[in-house]
C-alpha cells in the first residue's frame, strides 16, 4: 500500500484575501511528517509581494555564480527590473550545499515597435514563458522555481521545517498557502526536484506518479513547454498554463481532461454533457493524467484540490467561516483548525475549486465557468 | 477507573510505546484525549483493552490488532482496522479510504461515510467472519476481491446528500461474503456479472443480529432501520476470473 506512506499535501486559502502566517501552512505541514522522508519539501505563497505586484517575481536556483550571472546578463536584455536580492535564508542543521537563491521583479522588455503592440496585453505572459523555458534549457545550472507577481515557491531537499527553517518562511504572509512533504519513489531527492512546481502564477504540489509523464511532456512540447526538472510532477504546472489560460478552458473543464470520466460514466450522461465529456476525452486525450495522484494547484485567485478517477490518494477538505482547507490528512486540518464547521473527503476526479471572492485582489484571475453549466463531472465550487 | 492520556503533540511512536507499557502493567481501560494524526494507534494488540479516542487518530488506526474493542469520538484517517483480526473498532463520525482492509476477523462499526475501498480483500475462515457495518455512504470499489465476512451498508446517517448510497465498481472480483445494502444499488454499479438479490429469513435474522449490536453504540432504533427493504450482493462464482486468465 503505497498509499500510506505517500508524500503529503497541504494547502489553505481565506476567501477574502486576509493574510495567513506562514507558521499555519507550516504546522500543517510538519503534522504530516511521516509522509516524506526528508528527500524534498517546499512551499507557494500568494500575496507575498504587494509593494512589488505589477513585476513578475522570478525566483532563480543556481548552482553556481556564473549561472546567476548568466541569467542577469538575460535579463538585462530582456527585461526591465524593479528589483534584485538575494532571497533571505538562513543555516539550518542538516541543510547542507544548497543551491543559491535569487529573485528578481520583472517586466517584459519588448525590442522597437513590438513594445506599442504587445505591452500590457496577455502576451506578457507568454513572453514570460518562453523567458522562463529559455533560462531553463539555455543557461546551464539555473533554474526558474518560480515566476508569478505577488507570489512565490520555496523548495528544496529537506524535511518541512527544515526547508521552512532556511527560506524563514515564517516571516512572510499569504492569502493562499500551499505545501509538499515529499516521499520520492521514481526519482532521486534534488533542490530542483522538490514541490510545488510553477509557471507564472500556478503553482502545483503533488502526491502519487503520473505515468503518462512521456505522452503529457511529448504533447506539451508542441506547444513551447521544456521539461527540465527531471520528474513527473512539472507537466501539471505547464498543462494547467496551457489549458486554462492559453486555451481559456473553465478550470471545471481543463479538471476534466486531467481526470476524465471513465467511458462507461460517459455513456450514462445527458445528452450535452456526454457530448462535453467525449469532445474533451478526445481533444486532450494527451492532457490525461494516468496513474494515481492527489495534486493541490493554485493561481492568484484560487486553490484546488483534484484526485485521480480512481482516488488512489488520499484528499481532504474542510471549512471554516472564510477559510478553507485541504490536506493528504485531516490530521493536518485539524491542526491548525481543531474545529471546523465542515470536513468532507472529496470523490475521485471530483475538483474542489475555491475562489476569492469577486474583487478581493487586483488583477484578479477568475476560471470558473459556474455552477449554471454542466459539465458532466460533478464539482465542488466556492462561490458555489 | 479508566487511564486517562493527554496525548497532544505526542509522536506515535512514544504514544503507543506509552500504551503498550501500561498494557503490560495490567491496565484494560483507556482513554486518549487530543489524538490527531498519531498513527498504528494499538496496532497488533493481543489483550482485551478498551480504548476510547477523543480527536483523529492516524493512519492504520488498530491494524493486525487480536482483540482491543476501539471506540472513536470523531473520525478515522485511512486503513483503520487493515488486517484485523478479533476486536471492535466504533466510529462516531466517518471514516477515510480502505477501512478493514484484509480483515480476517472482529467487527467495524462506522456511524456515517466510509472512502474508497472499504472491506476490499475481507476473508473469512469458520468461526472468524469479520463484519462492516457503514451507517452512511460508501465511495467506488467497496467489498473489492471480497473473499468472505459481511458488509452491510444503510445509506443514512450521510454528510453528502448528493451522493449515491454506494460508488461503483461495488464487489467487484468479489469471490467470497456478502454484501448488504439497504435500499437499491443500479447494476451499473456494481462489479462484472453481480446481480443484487433479494434477501432470504435467514439474511434478515443475520442483519437483525448484527444491526442490533450496532444500534446499541450508537444508540439508534432498530426498527426504523429494518423499515427500508435490503437487497444483497454475492459471487456469482468461487473464481471470477477463472476464465480471463491464461495460465
Amino acid at each position: 500500500m503505497k498509499d500510506i506512506s505517500g508524500c503529503g499535501l497541504s494547502g489553505v486559502i481565506h476567501r477574502k484575501g486576509e493574510l495567513i502566517p506562514g507558521e499555519v501552512i507550516i504546522k500543517s505541514i510538519c503534522c504530516q511528517e511521516e509522509r516524506g522522508n526528508g528527500l524534498g519539501a517546499g512551499f507557494a505563497a500568494y500575496g507575498i509581494y504587494p509593494d512589488l505586484a505589477d513585476y513578475y517575481a522570478l525566483h532563480v536556483m543556481a548552482d553556481h555564480r556564473k549561472a546567476l550571472e548568466d541569467v542577469e546578463e538575460l535579463l538585462a536584455h530582456r527585461t526591465y527590473m524593479a528589483h534584485e536580492e538575494p532571497i533571505p535564508t538562513r543555516r539550518t542543521p542538516g541543510i547542507e550545499n544548497p543551491p543559491l537563491f535569487k529573485r528578481y521583479f520583472v517586466k517584459p522588455k519588448y525590442e522597437g515597435e513590438t513594445r506599442q503592440l504587445c505591452e500590457g496585453t496577455e502576451d506578457e505572459d507568454d513572453y514570460m514563458v518562453s523567458l522562463v523555458m529559455e533560462i531553463n534549457t539555455k543557461i546551464d545550472g539555473a533554474y526558474v522555481i518560480s515566476s508569478g507577481k505577488n507570489m512565490g515557491a520555496f523548495k528544496g531537499v529537506g524535511f518541512p521545517h527544515q526547508i521552512a527553517e532556511f527560506f524563514r518562511i515564517e516571516e512572510y504572509k499569504a492569502y493562499i498557502w500551499t505545501a509538499h512533504n515529499r516521499f520520492p519513489t521514481n526519482t532521486p531527492g534534488w533542490w530542483g526536484r522538490a514541490h510545488p512546481f510553477t509557471i507564472l502564477d500556478w503553482s502545483i504540489v503533488h502526491n502519487g506518479e503520473i505515468s503518462s509523464y512521456g505522452t503529457n511532456r511529448r504533447y506539451l512540447e508542441m506547444f513551447g513547454y521544456h521539461c527540465t526538472l527531471l520528474t513527473d510532477t512539472e507537466v501539471v504546472a505547464y498543462l494547467l498554463d496551457l489549458l486554462i489560460r492559453r486555451h481559456r478552458l473553465p478550470i471545471e473543464v481543463a479538471c476534466m481532461a486531467l481526470a476524465p470520466p471513465f467511458w462507461q460514466e460517459i455513456d450514462r450522461m445527458p445528452e450535452e454533457e456526454r457530448e462535453l465529456a467525449t469532445a474533451i476525452r478526445m481533444v486532450y486525450g494527451a492532457a490525461m493524467l494516468n496513474g494515481p495522484f492527489a495534486i493541490l494547484f493554485a493561481y492568484n485567485g484560487g486553490l484546488v484540490g483534484l484526485n485521480d478517477r480512481v482516488k488512489l490518494r488520499p484528499l481532504v477538505a474542510a471549512e471554516k467561516g472564510d477559510m478553507v482547507y485541504m490536506a493528504s490528512e485531516e490530521a493536518a486540518i485539524r491542526a491548525i483548525c481543531p474545529d471546523p464547521d465542515r470536513v468532507w473527503a472529496p470523490k475521485a476526479g471530483e475538483p474542489v475549486i475555491v475562489e476569492l471572492e469577486p474583487g478581493t485582489i487586483p488583477n484578479q484571475r477568475s476560471y470558473l465557468r459556474g455552477p449554471g453549466e454542466k459539465t458532466g463531472g460533478e464539482v465542488c465550487r466556492y462561490p458555489g | 477507573m479508566a487511564t486517562e492520556m493527554d496525548v497532544k503533540d505526542l509522536h506515535y511512536r512514544d504514544l503507543n510505546r506509552l500504551l503498550r507499557a501500561k498494557i503490560e502493567e495490567g491496565e484494560r481501560d483507556f482513554i486518549l484525549k487530543n489524538v490527531n494524526g498519531q498513527r498504528y494507534i494499538a496496532a497488533g494488540v493481543s489483550e482485551k483493552i478498551r480504548l476510547e479516542i477523543y480527536g483523529t487518530p492516524g493512519l492504520d488506526l488498530g491494524a493486525f490488532m487480536r482483540g482491543p474493542e476501539i471506540i472513536v469520538h470523531g473520525n478515522t484517517q485511512d486503513g483503520a482496522g487493515n488486517t484485523m483480526d478479533e476486536g471492535k473498532i466504533v466510529v462516531h463520525g466517518m471514516a477515510g479510504d480502505v477501512v478493514g482492509y484484509a480483515m480476517r476477523g472482529g467487527k467495524i462499526h462506522v456511524y456515517s461515510d466510509v472512502g474508497y475501498r472499504v472491506g476490499i480483500h475481507m476473508k473469512a475462515y469458520m468461526d472468524k467472519v469479520p463484519v462492516i457495518v457503514i451507517g452512511g455512504k460508501a465511495g467506488d470499489f467497496l467489498g473489492e476481491y471480497m473473499a468472505g465476512g459481511i458488509i452491510i451498508l444503510l445509506g443514512m446517517f450521510s454528510r453528502y446528500p448528493e451522493r449515491p448510497i454506494a460508488g461503483i465498481y461495488l464487489g467487484t472480483g468479489m469471490h467470497g461474503g456478502t454484501i448488504y445494502v439497504r435500499g437499491k444499488v443500479s447494476e451499473s454499479q456494481l462489479g462484472l456479472g453481480l446481480k443484487p438479490h433479494e434477501i432470504t429469513d435467514e439474511d434478515e435474522a443475520l442483519l437483525r443480529k448484527h444491526l442490533s449490536e450496532y444500534c446499541e453504540d450508537f444508540n439508534l432504533d432498530l426498527e426504523e432501520i429494518m423499515k427500508e427493504p435490503f437487497i444483497k450482493i454475492e459471487p456469482y462464482t468461487h473464481r471470477p476470473y477463472g476464465k480471463l486468465y491464461a495460465y
